[in-house]
């Protein structure tokens, strides 16, 4: 019994360091492709309307309504103490430093990652990039650099989308349902609001579009088993990347803190 | 040109190939047969580095390339074409971006540099220019098989391998594809293998070896393979079910396939 358990431990501490190692070595080949080889320009253009203009709808819906929600939310509770005045920079800091970046990281990652590693994935299955290969093309060059470079480009200006449309939903509601002044409202976020927390917040986005894309890439590029391996992978691709971008999150702020 | 010696490939615990031992003759086209999950692409796939086996050599013009780097294959890829069993065409990309793939992104040349070279590749395969600017996904599986071939045609390859080129197909478009693989062989005199389990190539092919449970047990000419008495090659060439070979294959390819 102890034996199994210990088997069942070192069997399964033994595949996540291979997945990890994998995991890590597949960027490092990537970014290896993207020191050596001339990126693929219209390829990561391409890819940048796909993950960030086709994004942008639900971007800017999610960032909205994220403002609308937190400027209701704040006015409960600052009219118990009096401090109404505060709601703007509260708004404005609760989307510019977390929500409009994890929001749009984890929208994104539910849209582009979970398409990226199907793409990749249904290509893997059909025998595609194996076609590629054979062919002398570089699949990192052609397929995981461009798709990687544009997520990370391109996640920073759907953040920047986000946390505009969060301070003028935030903006409606303070001041068209809850009736406060405009004045107040903007006058607080510009005495508040630094430089530092509108780049704080895009740096975090650029390191979540890196997570998304890194692991829609990864998942994808080494999908096997048919369909329902295609169907795994881009599961896989949305929780891994969901939970990779939250967690880091948490580290991300604290360094930031320190800088 | 092309030697195996002692291939052995293993997924997981299921040896597939189990000690191949095949000298492909130059400038000549040799089909491989054997039952379904017999590991016949999986061998195709060790002859050109797509997989690489777990034991044995792959001997290419002298050259062992089971060891060799990405940057040493890539220079071997340069021999080699490899026909997909499904075309394996890109989705994303047109006829005419298909074909000149390779020009196009490997040469560096312009797509109208590329086009003339395009057209004579489709005039080879016998499809018609409108074709050039249509997607996989609105050609035939004959007309996607073709464009495959076309495809690898413009690297102009010393060594062709083709996996299971008429799977799938009627058997006219069948034999359309195997004439056009016969002149195609004839016009470059190229090295050709051929994984099939369609006895009609025989008329087409020079040589014929008969894979069976992870070994090559027959190999001999075309032309008198009807004549043969190897109880194996008569029992699969006859598809009579009574013989040395099993009804059941030694494995479930597609499981072992999940399992690598």
């Amino acid at each position: 019994m102890i034996l199994q358990f210990i088997n069942y431990v070192g069997h399964t501490t033994l595949q996540l360091c291979q997945a990890l190692g994998s995991f890590v070595l597949f960027f490092y080949k990537a970014l290896l492709t993207l020191v050596t080889t001339k990126l693929k320009l219209s390829k990561t253009l391409a890819q940048m309307e796909h993950i960030g203009i086709e994004s942008l709808a639900i971007v800017i819906l999610t960032g909205t309504f994220s403002g609308m929600v937190l400027a209701l939310q704040s006015y409960i509770g600052f009219q118990r103490v009096g401090g109404e005045q505060f709601i703007g920079s509260v708004v404005a800091l609760g989307i510019i430093r977390e929500l409009g970046p994890v929001l749009t990281g984890l929208m994104v990652a539910g849209r582009a990652s979970s398409a990226i590693a199907a793409e990749l994935g249904t290509m893997r299955i059909t025998e595609q990039i194996d076609a590629l290969r054979t062919l002398r093309i570089d699949t990192f060059q052609y397929l995981v650099v461009p798709r990687i470079v544009a997520g990370t480009i391109i996640l920073p200006f759907l953040t920047l989308f986000a946390m505009i449309c969060g301070v003028v939903g935030g903006y409606m509601i303070c001041v068209y349902v809850l009736g406060l002044s405009p004045e107040d409202y903007i006058s607080n976020i510009r005495i508040y609001v630094e430089l530092s927390d509108i780049t704080g917040g895009l740096i975090k986005a650029t390191f979540f579009g890196l997570i998304l894309s890194w692991v829609g890439t990864y998942k994808g590029f080494f999908t096997e088993g048919g369909a329902r391996g295609v169907g795994m992978a881009t599961t896989q691709s949305v929780v891994t990347s969901s939970i990779c971008i939250i967690t880091s999150n948490y580290f991300i702020t604290k360094l930031l803190e320190k800088m | 040109m092309i030697k195996l010696m002692n291939l052995k490939k293993k997924f997981g615990d299921t040896w597939i190939t189990r000690g191949v031992d095949l000298d492909i003759p130059d400038n000549k086209m040799t089909v491989i047969i054997g039952r379904s999950g017999e590991g016949k692409s999986v061998l195709l796939k060790q002859i050109i580095g797509l997989l690489k086996p777990t034991e044995g050599q792959v001997i290419i013009d002298g050259v062992d390339i089971t060891n060799l780097s990405e940057q040493e294959m890539n220079l071997q890829f340069k021999k080699f074409g490899y026909v997909f069993q499904f075309a394996a065409l890109l989705d994303s990309l047109n006829v005419f971006e298909n074909i000149a793939i390779t020009l196009l992104e490997e040469q560096k040349m312009s797509p109208a540099d590329a086009l003339p070279i395009v057209k004579e590749k489709l005039a080879l395969v016998n499809l018609k220019e409108d074709t050039l600017y249509k997607y996989p996904s609105e050609l035939s599986g004959g007309m996607r098989k073709r464009v495959g071939l076309a495809r690898t045609m413009v690297t102009e390859p010393k060594i062709l391998l083709y996996d299971e080129p008429t799977t799938g197909l009627d058997p006219v478009t069948s034999r359309v594809i195997h004439e056009l693989m016969f002149d195609m062989q004839q016009k470059f005199k190229m090295t050709s293998v051929v994984v099939s389990h369609d006895v009609e190539i025989f008329k087409f092919a020079d040589y014929v070896a008969l894979l069976h449970e992870g070994r090559i047990l027959y190999f001999g000419d075309c032309k008198t393979v009807w004549e043969s008495d190897n109880p194996y090659i008569y029992q699969f060439i006859r598809g009579l079910t009574e013989g040395p070979i099993q009804m059941e294959p030694p494995h479930d390819f597609g499981q072992v396939q999940q399992q690598e």
